[in-house]
């Protein structure tokens, strides 16, 4: 076996050690590895510090390289270790500790050092920079301690630090020289937009000053500006930019400027020694961001590893704000300039900002605020310098459903899964639409089964058609009917029911001339919740229009058994109740008990014949974990408990799931209270979380933490409990009425816009009707089990097993 | 079906009065699994209670017409003939039935045939 090559990395960090990982990949064995880090931490991702910080993630969670990781492919890993010296000829390095290595290659990765404004007082207890995990711990013991923080630089870590102290509960300024944030990302309409949503969710900010003086004894107690006014502040966070970290390579006569010059193989001025990652500076430009170092990492890996490889020529670089509630992209060259020409669309209602800056036919930059779902599109334009010569202008910024994304799918391989659901590529699809001449989404559907399942890639089918069909296809052309029995859409039915007077599902089928006489599996369960919408106290529920698990009241398994979760208010019960539980699931042998995600208990594995008797002995009430309707209300245990609650979350949230259970709405339903802003009901994602602040209740509309994934719009925020039922009351009764069957509040809030639904249940008037209707829909409700425990008939339709002999 | 009426088990399986419209009803003979449909023309229609696809249990599924429709996947099956509709594809077993003094009767193959 031949002698392994030595590879010293300098620099624990993301850029140095994936290069690494990447190198071990193409050519294991071929290197003996030793990395020194000057953190205890082995490598992990400091882009998700501010997740650490927001209290969203542990340190743990953002380690990317385990220690064992370290171990199982034999690395040398020193970490407390500072490299001080680089002997160039002997070609050997040595650390503050003593320790020297020799070695054949040499990487540095030595990242960059925040930039420290030399401020009189800088050096006072509390001012501090925000790079490491350390820092990171140092401000989250901070808040427990102090109350109001400053933040220094409006950039992108400035605004993540602040996010950070407003979720640890600190009132925070953002101190920016300039008098627009995110300068460097953003134009001025987008920047004042970003302004507006960060003050809207508590941040104050300081523009156009200039710190002069960091004022306090021992520890900081202000910022004084050049203009003679002072901030209060307990801490002081600089985050006004970063410098490469050069001083090793500077002492080891390494050519800077500032970074470490690099060429395209990532190859300083001394031979054998790398660079790469924040610390380098390639073609007059050093990176602070991911994608470009994992691009210099990839290069400088196949060239270690002696594999072919194209040469780094730089990188067109993105911006995404980490921020929730903020959906901020910014990416390429967005500044107007000579010679270049954009698109803008600006929706002040929906708070939607897009521009594209366009330079001889192609894209070489965009900015997008409030709906940044076109991002990842746009960079590939950018980077792959699309020309759009021939394309409609406006169509370039079409959202996501729109004809615009078209390219998108272009790009896609024919083999590519478009419904991961039912296994449809996009060569399926494509064929069935050309070879069958289908026009809509619901038929490619009807004849594919693309998008049948989950719904998630309709709008990738709907691209299809715009791919396949070009401008003869227009998605909103044709209108949404509730299915193909019918040519009628939801909101025409429901005006017909109201106007005629309809009262039967068989009957609305038979007024408005269904082609198939009795429907279809689609539209006979929105009919009957329709129905009983409009007439909620006369019309009697039509069960063999009902899902199987609405039927069954139990949730069907693939097996044809079910699942019993029953009612367990705010998520809190007690040792009787569980006992119970606990014998009634012994006694039926439930095979499986699992906790669910909305705080309760599910007992799987029940026979269908067994469900009444079973409900019987547990005597709750149906959790309707199987309906559209309320599911849970998930909550924290709020001030009762915790040292930060300051709502008594648990009481407020029982009192709502006793308000609203049994309550049919046109999707399933789910709630949360938090009582403090550290949302551990995750309010956030929620068709209603609430969230307890000082001195009142924050309601949030339209969250969504599933198919996919939308943080709530704050609805209203009210003082009292009884105003959180009572604009619950009313939110729910207008999702109720305007809502289509099947729709999740996200998207109706979506289509409807916040906004609007604000201001309907704002409206002293048109909230109590609301509520007026709501108490009528809510005073006609049973239990289902027990209607099926008392009825003979129900358990003999619903839930007998002949056996025959 | 291709099982000659007399090559048939007739089993007494329940009461027609007693079967509600349009809820499949779900029986079971010596291993073998049925759903039972009582259509809203009054009809009779049984099949086998597990879908081509993935096994769901067709008793449970939304009945339109002569169609029912599996409560798994959505799956149309066609009562009379057990033949999924496009855009899938498929067939489940379907049983004769008959009515007799107020009493169905499901058509079950001979033992012997089973096993052959």
């Amino acid at each position: 076996m031949t002698q392994k090559e030595k590879l010293v990395l300098v620099g624990n960090g993301m850029a140095g050690v994936n290069a690494v990982e990447h190198l071990l990949k193409l050519a294991p064995g071929k290197y003996e590895v030793t990395i020194f880090g000057s953190e205890p931490h082995p490598n992990y991702n400091r882009i998700l510090l501010s997740y650490v910080l927001a209290g969203d993630s542990k340190v743990d969670d953002i380690v990317i390289h385990p220690f064992e990781w370290y171990t199982t492919n034999g690395i040398t890993l020193h970490t407390n270790q500072t490299v001080t010296d680089i002997d160039i000829t002997a070609q050997t390095v040595t650390s503050d500790k003593g320790i020297t290595v020799s070695y054949d290659k040499l990487i540095l990765a030595t990242g960059s050092n925040p930039f420290m404004i030399p401020l009189p007082g800088a050096d006072k207890e509390g001012v501090m920079a925000y790079r490491t995990i350390r820092d990171c711990e140092i401000m989250i013991d901070s808040a427990k301690k102090y109350k109001k923080a400053i933040v220094i630089g409006g950039g992108l870590l400035g605004l993540e630090a602040a996010r950070g102290f407003l979720n640890l509960g600190m009132k925070v300024d953002v101190v920016h020289i300039l008098d627009t944030i995110m300068e460097r990302q953003l134009d001025r309409p987008a920047s004042k937009m970003l302004q507006e949503a960060l003050e809207d969710q508590g941040m104050n900010f300081l523009l156009e000053k200039q710190s002069a003086e960091i004022i306090g004894d021992k520890r900081v107690t202000g910022l004084k500006f050049k203009d003679g006014t002072v901030a209060e502040a307990d801490l002081i966070v600089m985050a006004v930019g970063i410098r490469p970290n050069v001083e090793l390579a500077k002492k080891a006569g390494l050519e800077c400027n500032p970074g470490i010059i690099v060429n395209d193989y990532l190859q300083t001025s001394v031979p054998n020694v790398y660079a790469v990652g924040e610390c380098a500076m390639h073609r007059g430009v050093a990176y602070g961001l991911v994608a470009p170092l994992y691009e210099q990492g990839a290069v400088l890996a196949k060239h270690l590893a002696s594999v072919e490889t194209a040469p780094y020529e730089g990188s067109v670089v993105y911006t995404k704000l980490k921020v929730s509630g903020v959906d901020v992209f910014s990416g390429g060259q967005f500044v107007d300039a000579e010679g270049t020409k954009a698109i803008r669309v600006h929706d002040e209602f929906s708070g939607i900002y897009k521009k594209v800056v366009i330079k001889d036919n192609k894209i070489i930059g965009a900015v997008l605020f409030g709906d940044t779902s076109d991002g990842t599109r746009l960079m590939q334009m950018i980077r792959e310098e699309t020309d759009i010569s021939g394309m409609e202008k406006t169509a370039i910024l079409k959202d996501n459903s729109g004809s615009g994304a078209a390219s998108g799918v272009a790009d896609m391989s024919d083999d590519t899964i478009i419904c991961g659901c039912n296994g449809v590529t996009k060569g399926t699809i494509c064929s069935a639409i050309k070879e069958q001449g289908l026009t809509s989404v619901e038929e490619v559907k009807n004849c594919t089964t693309a998008s049948r399942s989950c719904g998630g890639c309709k709008p990738l089918v709907s691209d299809l058609l715009a791919y396949t069909l070009g401008t003869s296809y227009d998605k909103n052309a044709a209108k949404e009917t509730i299915c193909s029995c019918t040519e009628h859409s939801r909101d025409e039915v429901v005006e017909a029911i109201r106007s005629k007077g309809l009262t039967h599902v068989r009957e609305v089928m038979n007024v408005l001339g269904w082609k198939n006489e009795e429907g279809c599996s689609k539209c006979r369960p929105a009919l009957n919740y329709y129905l009983g919408m409009v007439n909620p106290e006369s019309y009697r529920d039509d069960s063999t229009s009902r899902f199987v698990n609405e039927r069954m009241h139990a949730n069907i398994q693939k097996d044809g058994t079910y699942s019993v979760v029953p009612r367990m208010y705010g998520g809190v019960t007690n040792p009787a109740e569980l006992k119970r539980i606990a014998e009634v699931a012994e006694r039926f042998n439930v095979p499986t008990v699992k906790l669910t995600g909305g705080q309760r208990i599910d007992l799987l594995g029940v026979k269908k014949e067994d469900l009444t008797a079973m409900w019987e002995e547990l005597d709750m009430p149906s959790g309707y974990a199987y309906g559209k309707a309320l599911r849970t209300v998930k909550t924290c245990v709020g001030e009762e408990f915790c040292r930060f609650g300051t709502g008594d979350s648990m009481a407020v949230g029982i009192a709502m799931e006793k308000r609203f259970e049994r309550l049919n709405t046109p999707a399933k339903v789910k709630m949360a209270v938090s009582g403090c802003p550290r949302n551990c009901a995750e309010s956030g994602i929620k068709d209603l979380g609430v969230v307890s602040v000082d001195g009142g209740w924050e309601l949030y509309a339209g969250g969504n933490g599933g198919v996919k994934v939308r943080v709530g719009d704050l609805l209203t925020t009210v003082k009292t409990e009884q105003e959180i039922i009572e604009y619950t009351e009313a939110y729910l009764q207008y999702y109720r009425e305007t809502g289509k069957y099947g729709e999740r509040t996200s998207e109706w809030v979506h289509r409807l816009g916040i906004d609007h639904i604000r201001d309907v249940v704002q409206d002293e008037a048109k909230r109590k009707e609301l509520c007026a209707r709501m108490d009528t829909a809510l005073s006609v409700t049973k239990d289902p089990w027990r209607a099926a425990i008392d009825s003979k008939k129900i358990r003999q339709d619903l839930y007998e097993v002949v056996e025959l002999t | 079906m291709s099982v000659k009426e007399e090559q048939l088990v007739w089993v007494e399986a329940v009461s027609y009065e007693e079967l509600a419209f349009n809820t499949g009803k779900t029986i079971r003979y010596q291993g073998e699994e049925v759903a039972l449909f009582k259509l809203s023309s009054g009809k009779l229609q049984a099949i086998q209670n597990r879908c081509p696809h993935k096994d769901g249990v067709l008793a449970e599924g939304i009945v339109c017409d002569e169609h029912v429709f599996c409560p798994m996947h959505d799956r149309k099956i066609h009562l009379p003939s057990g033949l999924v509709q496009l855009p899938d594809t498929g067939c489940v077993k379907t049983y004769s039935t008959k009515l007799q003094d107020g009493i169905v009767y499901i058509g079950f193959a001979k033992a012997e045939e089973l096993a052959s």
